[in-house]
């Protein structure tokens, strides 16, 4: 049995509200909450990224593991904000919680996608017992053009998860991938902001890719939507999750525990994991949890998810994700919200 | 002059079809139109396309469509004005088979309009404007209709309910159009309650964005007569007139010139009063638009076409039925396809063809399609025999 054995989140205090973005921008904020289903953000601090945020989540997984963080064999983030474009992010997180020298470290790059792409192949390195624990890290602070539909929802957070064959909180029944080129979204080298194909990142990306590995995990597993107690989808707004669950035959009381995006934004590598960070801390034991990511470029991975009696002991050990979205907030104006992004530039 | 028919249509549904590339969707529409008429080939082809330069890169479209409908070496011309580029290719076809020069001739138009952004394709429409007087001030196409659509409100009491339904109308007609890009039926309040545009239009006052192509083929009206296995549908009028491409250069804001005068030439030609037409596709890139258009072809009086559209004159089963195939603002506007479109909405109904949203006894229909804000204007009127 290869999963989860232990969990965490990060989510940075500091939100921005549609409203403030909106007045900056003359924009009709009514009709950005409404046609994206959004209705704040969160934002880092000058002072986090990437990084800062990988090792806080993974704190709190480590609290739920009980592991000695020497036993992680592997630690693999995600993120589409590593905050260098040539050193990694990952010597600097396993040094952080203790995990270096015997350790592989790689960073992974996959749009939206990064963050479950960790999850893949940690489970693949325990269950080939090249590993004995596989730290998967979806985590990203990040980026919206001024004034663009994406600024109000780039988001930041981290979810971190350790993987191994024991003490499994959520046992990994299968996985399925689905990809294929389609250049939806993208940020080239030196460009500061991504650039998104607008309405082309719907059906022809989103969409195509979350019901195509969709369709095929519950064909490959055998099971239908009833089955599931929850469900998780990437959360680029509030909507498409839950317009994509609904054409899977999914229901809205299957997938509102995962949907965290309406309060938090869009956390990208983050995304979909947080959201199932979500719901682990409601699960019940032999609950079933229906997760597919997205990544544009483009890609979905779908994973079906066991809970097991484990979460009752740790469940309470570290702190749980809608605590974290939903206490100690401080809300920032859009100056200094653009301070804190990096978006005044100064002259050198 | 020779007597001109339509004998073949052919469109395919329109929309976001990325998919699909400019060639693609023309030959697809081009073929469909050709099976329609049932002939073996074709003498020469108009193409009314506004910009495919700037919307996927390619000009000289009448070699690289003649190329990819297997049709060369014949001659093809592409033919431009603006939104109007597809009732300009039309007249031009008609001009061409009534001279005699040729007997069978396609008709297409296209655009190709979603590989650009929005900003892009902004842009590209905003070059129907006039760029020196109009464009670099910052005015974009839903700014210029909206100064004439309060022009229009201050001067005739014109609410901006009787605007929103235009499209509500136009998409009640679309939900019956199989082809129509946006079929959803809505309501005046879903209307008045959109995202703002320009003030006082919002987004469902405005036509979308659009890839589509239409093609028709022309023949002799004797030729037509025996090769044809439909009814056959006669150009009995065809009027272009222009008019100042600036708005501001305008006397009245709330008249479409171009389209009056394009109007009396057609109906004099077609020896047709108004109250003989029983059906128009008219150019509704915005709802305003459509008000002012149904005053300038004298459907209603100056003034009153917000009333007559609010009591149902221009609904199915109303005076005059207008855009029964959902119009620019639900079926969609591919700018150059707009104006060949239209001429396959009318044959369709006068041959009988138009399934649930048929006008009933339509024998005699009109399209007009007009350039930029009004800077051009291409009036046809059709007779079935």
């Amino acid at each position: 049995m290869v999963g989860i054995t232990g969990y965490g989140v990060y989510i940075p205090r500091h939100r921005i509200k549609v409203e403030e973005i909106a007045k900056v921008w003359g924009a009709d904020a009514q009709a950005y909450k409404k046609g994206l289903f959004v209705e704040e953000k969160s934002v880092p601090g000058p002072d986090q990224d990437t990084i800062t945020m990988s090792v806080e989540a993974t704190f709190s997984a480590l609290k739920r593991a009980q592991i000695d963080p020497r036993k992680i064999g592997a630690v693999y983030v995600g993120s589409e904000s590593h905050p260098y474009a040539v050193k990694p992010s990952g010597t600097t997180v396993a040094e952080a919680i203790g995990a270096t020298p015997d350790v592989h470290c790689a960073d992974f790059e996959f749009a939206c996608k990064a963050g479950s792409e960790a999850m893949f192949v940690c489970l693949g390195l325990v269950g080939s017992g090249l590993i004995e624990y596989g730290l998967a890290i979806g985590a990203d602070t990040s980026q919206g053009a001024p004034g663009d539909a994406l600024e109000y929802t780039a988001a930041a957070g981290a979810a971190a998860f350790i993987m191994g064959k024991d003490n499994i909180i959520a046992e990994a029944i299968d996985t399925y991938s689905y990809m294929t080129d389609t250049p939806d979204f993208w940020r080239r080298e030196y460009q500061f902001y991504p650039r998104h194909a607008s309405r082309f990142t719907g059906d022809p990306a989103y969409f195509k890719h979350i019901l195509g590995a969709g369709k095929a995990m519950l064909e490959k597993v055998k099971m239908k939507p009833k089955d599931f107690q929850y469900a998780v989808f990437h959360q680029p707004n509030g909507k498409f999750p839950q317009r994509v669950g609904r054409l899977l035959g999914f229901e809205k009381k299957q997938i509102e525990t995962g949907l965290l995006c309406p309060k938090l934004g869009n956390t990208y590598s983050g995304s979909s994991p947080m959201g199932l960070t979500a719901i682990l801390d409601e699960a019940k034991p032999n609950d079933l949890i229906f997760m597919v990511s997205y990544g544009s470029g483009a890609g979905s991975d779908a994973f079906v998810w066991r809970v097991t009696e484990r979460i009752n002991q740790v469940r309470d050990s570290a702190v749980k994700t809608r605590d974290m979205l939903n206490n100690n907030k401080s809300y920032l104006e859009y100056g200094t919200y653009a301070k804190y992004r990096g978006k005044i530039r100064k002259g050198e | 002059m020779r007597d001109v028919a339509i004998i073949g249509v052919g469109m395919n549904k329109w929309g976001e079809l990325w998919e699909s590339s400019l060639r693609d969707i023309f030959t697809e529409a081009a073929l469909l139109a050709i099976e329609d008429a049932g002939v073996d080939h074709i003498d020469s082809m108009y193409i009314g396309c506004m910009s495919s330069g700037l919307f996927v890169g390619q000009e000289h479209l009448s070699s690289l469509l003649t190329d990819y409908l297997g049709m060369g070496p014949i001659p093809a011309t592409r033919v431009e004005s603006a939104c109007s580029s597809g009732g300009l290719a039309l007249r031009t076809g008609l001009i061409e088979v009534a001279s005699g020069m040729n007997d069978i001739v396609l008709v297409g138009g296209v655009e190709k309009m979603t590989d650009v952004s929005v900003h892009g394709a902004t842009f590209a429409l905003s070059t129907a404007a006039d760029q020196e007087y109009e464009v670099y001030h910052g005015v974009t196409f839903p700014g210029l209709y909206a100064l004439m659509a309060r022009a229009h409100m201050h001067k005739y009491g014109t609410t901006r309910k009787q605007l929103a339904q235009v499209a509500v109308k136009n998409h009640y007609h679309g939900s019956m159009n199989p082809l129509a890009q946006y079929p959803q039926k809505i309501t005046a309040e879903e209307v008045i309650e959109s995202v703002m545009v320009a003030d006082p239009l919002r987004i469902l006052d405005c036509s979308p964005i659009t890839d589509g192509a239409a093609a028709v083929i022309l023949a002799p009206l004797d030729l037509a007569k025996k090769i044809s296995k439909k009814p056959v549908v006669k150009i009995i009028g065809s009027g272009h007139a222009t008019d100042t491409i600036a708005l501001h250069s305008r006397k009245d804001l709330t008249e479409i010139k171009s389209t009056e005068r394009a109007a009396k030439i057609a109906y004099e030609m077609a020896s047709k009063s108004p109250d003989e037409i029983h059906l128009a596709e008219v150019h509704d890139c915005f709802t305003i638009a459509e008000i002012c258009v149904i005053e300038a072809l004298g459907f209603a009086e100056k003034g009153k076409g917000g009333p007559a559209t609010e009591h149902g004159m221009t609904t199915l089963g109303g005076k005059i039925p207008v855009n029964t195939s959902g119009g620019l603002k639900s079926k969609g506007h591919p700018v150059g396809a707009t104006g060949v479109a239209q001429a396959i909405e009318i044959t369709k109904q006068l041959r009988g063809e138009a399934g649930e949203r048929q006008v009933k006894n339509a024998k005699v229909g009109l399209t007009q399609n007009m350039g930029g804000s009004g800077g051009s204007s291409l009036v046809h009127i059709m007779e079935v025999v």
